[in-house]
């Protein structure tokens, strides 16, 4: 099964005739993800070529839904354009729509967000990697040769995490790992991926990376413990930041005493998550956890 | 980017919120006139960007001109949480009968806007929370409808804020759509003895992603606050913080490095090493990114040691490589102390052959991530010159 982004996934990319567009557009198709056309106002009717398939542009996210019956959008396009990008693919009807780009303005975030909300689209992002289905299909840029398919679920706030945790695991291999960005408004939460997981058949346990800023891991361990069955590992990153200082993602601050890894870290243990001092700790904690099934 | 008090104070005069603006002054000299001229008895109030001013001294009442110099004296250096203190805003003494408390924010949690508010300010919130918190209203925004009439008036009510609030209320709202605040904070927002509102402290959150938006803000950018190399790596476009230790860092991903420096600490314990700084050069990690990012840490004199940890996702491992070798050479003499250096992921193999064959004597290549962090704080330990 894997969650969210099956093989089944039609997917468009806003912002397709971008360098970086064009550049994640040639490696997701390399993953195998099912492309069906991009989305570039006013380059309707031009088209693309890739290494073995030309790909359609379209003018607006109508009309590619229209002449494609896509179900995922992702969006490469700048954070000016992003807030417009994403309202444009829920009004299509986009049930999934991920968002790459960094830097998108908070406000702007809360407004498409919201929308997306009112109308049932599920976004992911912004300012994250997207979400990988090893040996299904690929919708960002993490990169697809990392780790293969398995039974394991990983979702994280941080993309290079999210690929050192891959690499550490790639001897089991993953159902899905999603990046879900470290800004201060996010679509897809924590709670979000580990509600799939639990459901999803196809993954037996769970990877789940936080770090400092906000309470969403807080959140995430009340979570685990009224509804999680399946075995989690957890890892938290900044225990060394200082107070009032952002480092790097917009979201990972500590301020007073919220916000902190030690704070995330006790809830997570009290959930009866165990919670690894490294990456490769976590990893594995992983191993010891995991039930013979799987392995 | 946080603002100081006097910054806050701008915007919200610039939209119709009312505050008295006073005199904003670096030397104590200046006190004199500037109390003269905002009628003698005024408030001397520490510009930091930080809170709790008030118990560290920072806001002190002056009744004379004299006092006014005296009392800027005291406060201007003063070191609050960290922060020094270069400037000090003098506002005339408020005649003031009631002290609330006003918010707006952007809430994580429900991917909204929150308004709190409350008629117990002048305090910090989080005491009024834990010892009052029936005193505190929370309204949830919705980011689409924002703030209108009817959303006001509920903020009001909920509050218990005087009658006529409303405007005040509509204003702030303004100051926090209009210049893409994440934070617009007023603490004591007050009711002076005519019954009016008047906001006599403010504390506003910009947010830079919106920055392209707004070309004026880039003035309450505060250059002299800021430490030495932090401005340095700004300069260079670096994203960079300083911390007080030995290692320093460089690693790609906001996450990976934060990841770093708690490994680096946690492996270095032993010794009491600890890490010097956050530096993450994004993707891309060209020979010029990478001596930017070498330089500023190496011109960190607390630095012994130096940890470069780099997943290759996107990035390539072999042009990290090359980064650190040409990086290396552009730094000469500069570059004086041992490198870690662990790489992984794409092109990996291609990468860890470039720095075998440069074989550069300060490098060491160490092929896991704990196993590096342990080298480097090794290297920076007290028994690292016997042991090089």
């Amino acid at each position: 099964m894997a969650i969210f982004l099956t093989e089944k996934s039609r997917v468009v990319v806003q912002g397709m005739t971008g360098s970086e567009g064009q550049k994640h557009t040639s490696r997701m198709l390399a993953a195998g993800t099912d492309i069906v056309g991009g989305v570039t106002p006013g380059k309707g009717g031009l088209s693309v070529d890739f290494a073995k398939r030309s790909i359609p542009v379209y003018g607006s996210c109508a009309d590619a839904v229209k002449a494609t019956d896509a179900d995922v959008s992702v969006v490469f396009v700048p954070p000016r354009f992003t807030k417009g990008a994403v309202i444009e693919a829920v009004d299509a009807g986009v049930p999934l729509v991920v968002v790459i780009t960094e830097g998108v303005p908070v406000q702007d975030t809360a407004a498409f967000f919201a929308h997306a909300q009112a109308n049932g689209t599920l976004v992911i992002g912004p300012n994250c990697p997207g979400i990988i289905s090893p040996g299904r299909a690929n919708a960002g840029i993490i990169p697809a040769d990392i780790a293969g398919p398995g039974r394991i679920g990983l979702v994280s706030k941080s993309g290079t995490l999210t690929y050192q945790m891959m690499y550490e695991l790639r001897d089991f291999g993953f159902s899905s790992a999603i990046g879900i960005g470290g800004d201060p408004i996010i679509g897809t939460t924590h709670i979000d991926a580990l509600k799939a997981f639990q459901d999803d058949p196809d993954t037996d346990a769970i990877v789940m990376i936080g770090e400092i800023g906000g309470d969403a891991e807080e959140r995430a361990a009340a979570f685990i413990k009224e509804n999680v069955t399946k075995p989690v590992v957890g890892y938290v990153a900044g225990f060394t930041a200082p107070e009032g200082k952002t480092m790097g993602h917009a979201g990972a601050i500590v301020s007073g005493s919220s916000g902190t890894a030690a704070a995330k870290q006790d809830a997570l243990e009290a959930a009866g998550v165990r919670v690894g001092k490294t990456p490769t700790e976590t990893a594995n904690l992983l191993r010891t956890v995991l039930t013979p099934a799987a392995l | 980017m946080d603002l100081m008090e006097y910054q806050a104070k701008e915007l919200f005069a610039r939209h119709g919120v009312p505050v008295t603006l006073g005199r904003v002054i670096e030397d104590p000299a200046e006190a004199a006139d500037a109390a003269t001229e905002l009628g003698g008895r005024v408030v001397v109030k520490a510009q930091v960007k930080t809170g709790g001013r008030g118990k560290a001294g920072g806001v002190k009442l002056a009744a004379t001109p004299e006092e006014a110099v005296a009392k800027a004296g005291e406060i201007l250096g003063m070191d609050i949480k960290g922060h020094t203190v270069h400037r000090v805003l003098l506002a005339p003494a408020a005649d003031i009968a009631d002290e609330y408390y006003f918010s707006f924010l952007v809430d994580r949690a429900s991917r909204e806007y929150l308004c709190i508010a409350s008629t117990e300010g002048g305090v910090e919130i989080e005491e009024v929370a834990h010892t009052n918190p029936d005193a505190i209203a929370k309204v949830s925004i919705d980011p689409v409808v924002g703030v209108d009439d009817e959303k006001a008036a509920e903020i009001v009510a909920a509050a218990g804020f005087p009658i006529g609030a409303q405007d005040v209320v509509r204003k702030l709202w303004d100051v926090f759509v209009a210049e893409d605040a994440s934070l617009v904070e007023v603490n004591p927002l007050v009711k002076l003895a005519d019954g009016s509102l008047e906001a006599l402290d403010g504390k506003v959150t910009l947010d830079d992603n919106a920055a392209y938006r707004h070309a004026d803000h880039a003035a309450f950018a505060d250059h002299a606050s800021a430490d030495p190399l932090e401005a340095a790596a700004v300069e260079k476009g670096l994203n960079y913080v300083k911390l007080d230790g030995s290692v320093g860092i460089i690693g790609n991903g906001a996450g990976l490095v934060m990841s770093t420096l708690d490994v680096v600490a946690y492996a270095g314990s032993q010794y009491g090493v600890k890490p010097a700084n956050f530096l993450d050069i994004g993707g891309g990690a060209s020979a010029e990114v990478m001596a930017n990012g070498l330089g500023i840490i190496l011109s960190d004199q607390q630095v012994r040691s130096v940890f470069v940890n780099v997943f290759g996702g996107i990035t390539a491992c072999d042009a990290v490589s090359n980064g650190i070798v040409q990086a290396l050479e552009l730094l000469g003499d500069q570059a004086d102390k041992p490198l870690v250096v662990r790489l992984d992921g794409n092109n990996v193999d291609e990468g860890r052959k470039i720095l075998a064959k440069a074989n550069h004597p300060l490098v060491t290549v160490v092929d896991t991530m704990d196993g590096a962090a342990a080298r480097a704080a090794e290297l920076a330990g007290p028994g690292a010159e016997k042991g090089q």
